[in-house]
C-alpha cells in the first residue's frame, strides 16, 4: 500500500530557523496520526509542509504521491488544511466563506448547505457574517469546507481549540468519516492522551523531528511501507 | 484561469461592498484631494482648467494605491492568505481577479471625480471617446501594476508604507500619458491626446503579462 505521506529526513525553514530539522514520518491511506509536542515542536510546520504551504529544502517529502520539492502546488487541491486560525473572510457570510472554498476547489456549491448542516451551521447562523460568529462557531464553518472538499489528506492544526464537548465529538465522528472514506488525517494536540484515543499512531515531536511513534488506541496494525516496518 | 479569476473578483467586490471601505474612505480622500487642490491654485477658472487632467489621473493614482492596500489587506486576516494558497486557485486568476475588481472599484471612482472635478473646476470633455479609452487602459494598467506590486509588498511587515515608494515611480508613465490624453479630450489638439494612447495600451497590457507570468512565484514568495 503506498503512503499517503512520506518524509524522511524533511528540513522546512521558518525565516533561517530550522522548524523542521530531518523530520520523518509515514502515514497510510485511511489512518489517523496525531502529533504532539511542546510549543516550537514544529508541529505547525509538519502540517504545512504537508499541505504544500511551507516549501522542504532538503529530505524527502511525497504526499499523495506528488513530490513536494518538486511541485508542491499540485497537492493542494487534494489536502484540506484546517490551520490555526480558520480561513474565513469577515465580510462574507458563512455560507459564503463554504462555497467560496468549494468553488475555488473547482467544486460545485450544491455540497454547500449539506456540508454546514453536518457542522451544525444552519438557518440563521449560514446567515451570518464570519466576523459576528464565535470564534468556535469559526472554526466549525472552516470544518465545512473540509467536509464539503473532502480531500484525500485532513490536516488538522489543533482542531479541538476553542471548541466545546459537542464539537469536540464532531471532530471525532468526522475524522471517522472521512478515514471510512479512505482518506488519511493528520492532526496535532497539546492533549496528548485524548488524542491518543483518536489516533491510529501518536508522534511526538521535538526540535523539529518525530522523537518517538506510538500506536493509538483506534487499535494496532501492523503495515509496510516500502520495506519499511511501522507499527500503526 | 478565468473562472477562478471572476470568483475572486467576485469575492473581492462583495467584501468591497459590505465593508464600504471604498466608499467611505477612498473615495471621500480622493475627491478631498481634488478640493484642496483647488484651494491651492486659487479660483481661476482657467488655472484650474489646465490643470485639471493632471489633478484628476493624480488624485486615481493615490487611490490606485489606497485600493490595492485594501485590496490585500483583505487577505491578511488570520488564515485567509494561506487558505487562498491553500485552495487551489490559479494564481494567474487570482491576480487577474483582484486587479478586476481594483479596476472596477477605479472606474467608480473616475466617474465620481469627474462629476466633482467638472463642478469644480468647470472642464468639459469634448471628446468623449477618448477620454473613455484613455481611463480604460490607464485603468487596466494602474489595476495590473498595483495588484502585480501589492503582491509584492504584501507579506511584509512594512506593506503599507513600501507600497506606495514601489509602485508611484512605475505609474508615473500612466499619469503622464493619461493626463495628456484626457487634455486632448478637453480642449487640447486631438492628435496629442490620440498618440498618448500608444504609452497607455502597451503598459496595460505589459502589466497584464507581467502579473500573469510572475504572480504565482510572488505569491508563493510571500
Amino acid at each position: 500500500m503506498d503512503p499517503v505521506v512520506r518524509l524522511r529526513g524533511a528540513v522546512a525553514l521558518i525565516g533561517r530557523f530550522p522548524a523542521l530539522s530531518g523530520a520523518d514520518l509515514a502515514v497510510l491511506p485511511g489512518e489517523v496520526v496525531s502529533v504532539v509536542g511542546a510549543n516550537g515542536a514544529g508541529k505547525t510546520t509538519l502540517l504545512r509542509v504537508l499541505a504544500g504551504l511551507t516549501p522542504v529544502r532538503s529530505g524527502e517529502a511525497v504526499v499523495l504521491g506528488v513530490d513536494l520539492r518538486q511541485d508542491a502546488p499540485a497537492v493542494r487541491r487534494r489536502v484540506g488544511l484546517l490551520g490555526h486560525a480558520p480561513s474565513l473572510y469577515d465580510e462574507l457570510t458563512a455560507r459564503e466563506n463554504v462555497s467560496f472554498a468549494l468553488r475555488a476547489a473547482g467544486l460545485g456549491t450544491e455540497r454547500v448547505e449539506r456540508s454546514l448542516a453536518r457542522v451544525g451551521i444552519g438557518g440563521r447562523l449560514a446567515s451570518t457574517r464570519a466576523g459576528a460568529l464565535s470564534a468556535g462557531q469559526r472554526r466549525r464553518v472552516a470544518l465545512a469546507t473540509l467536509v464539503g472538499r473532502a480531500p484525500e489528506l485532513w490536516l488538522l492544526d489543533e482542531p479541538h481549540a476553542s471548541l466545546d464537548t459537542g464539537a469536540r465529538d464532531l471532530v471525532a465522528d468526522l475524522i471517522t468519516e472521512a478515514t471510512a472514506q479512505g482518506a488519511a488525517v493528520v492532526f496535532t494536540s497539546h492533549e496528548p492522551e485524548a488524542a491518543l484515543a483518536m489516533s491510529d499512531r501518536q508522534a511526538d515531536m521535538a526540535g523539529g523531528r518525530v522523537t518517538e511513534l506510538r500506536p493509538g488506541a483506534r487499535g494496532p496494525r501492523l503495515t509496510t511501507v516500502e520495506g519499511d516496518s511501522h507499527v500503526a | 484561469m478565468w473562472r477562478d479569476a471572476l470568483l475572486v473578483a467576485g469575492k473581492d467586490l462583495r467584501i468591497e461592498l459590505r465593508s464600504r471601505v471604498a466608499l467611505w474612505q477612498v473615495l471621500p480622500v480622493a475627491v478631498l484631494f481634488l478640493v484642496l487642490y483647488a484651494f491651492a491654485l486659487g479660483p481661476v477658472r482657467s488655472t484650474l482648467a489646465s490643470a485639471a487632467p493632471g489633478l484628476f489621473w493624480l488624485a486615481v493614482l493615490f487611490s490606485t494605491v489606497l485600493a490595492t492596500q485594501r485590496s490585500f489587506a483583505i487577505e491578511s486576516g488570520e488564515g485567509t492568505r494561506d487558505g487562498l494558497r491553500a485552495s487551489g486557485i490559479d494564481p494567474a486568476g487570482v491576480f487577474l481577479g483582484k486587479a478586476a475588481a481594483v479596476a472596477a472599484e477605479l472606474a467608480v471612482l473616475q466617474v465620481v471625480l469627474w462629476v466633482a472635478m467638472s463642478l469644480l473646476f468647470g472642464v468639459h470633455v469634448h471628446t468623449v471617446w477618448l477620454a473613455v479609452v484613455a481611463s480604460v487602459l490607464a485603468t487596466i494598467g494602474l489595476a495590473a501594476a498595483g495588484t502585480l506590486y501589492g503582491a509584492l509588498s504584501a507579506g511584509l511587515r512594512v506593506r503599507e508604507t513600501l507600497l506606495p515608494l514601489l509602485v508611484l515611480p512605475v505609474l508615473a508613465p500612466v499619469l503622464l500619458a493619461a493626463s495628456r490624453a484626457w487634455a486632448g479630450a478637453l480642449s487640447g489638439p486631438l492628435s496629442d491626446g490620440v498618440s498618448w494612447l500608444r504609452v497607455l495600451g502597451p503598459f496595460a497590457a505589459a502589466y497584464v503579462v507581467v502579473g500573469i507570468v510572475l504572480y504565482g512565484p510572488l505569491l508563493e514568495a510571500g
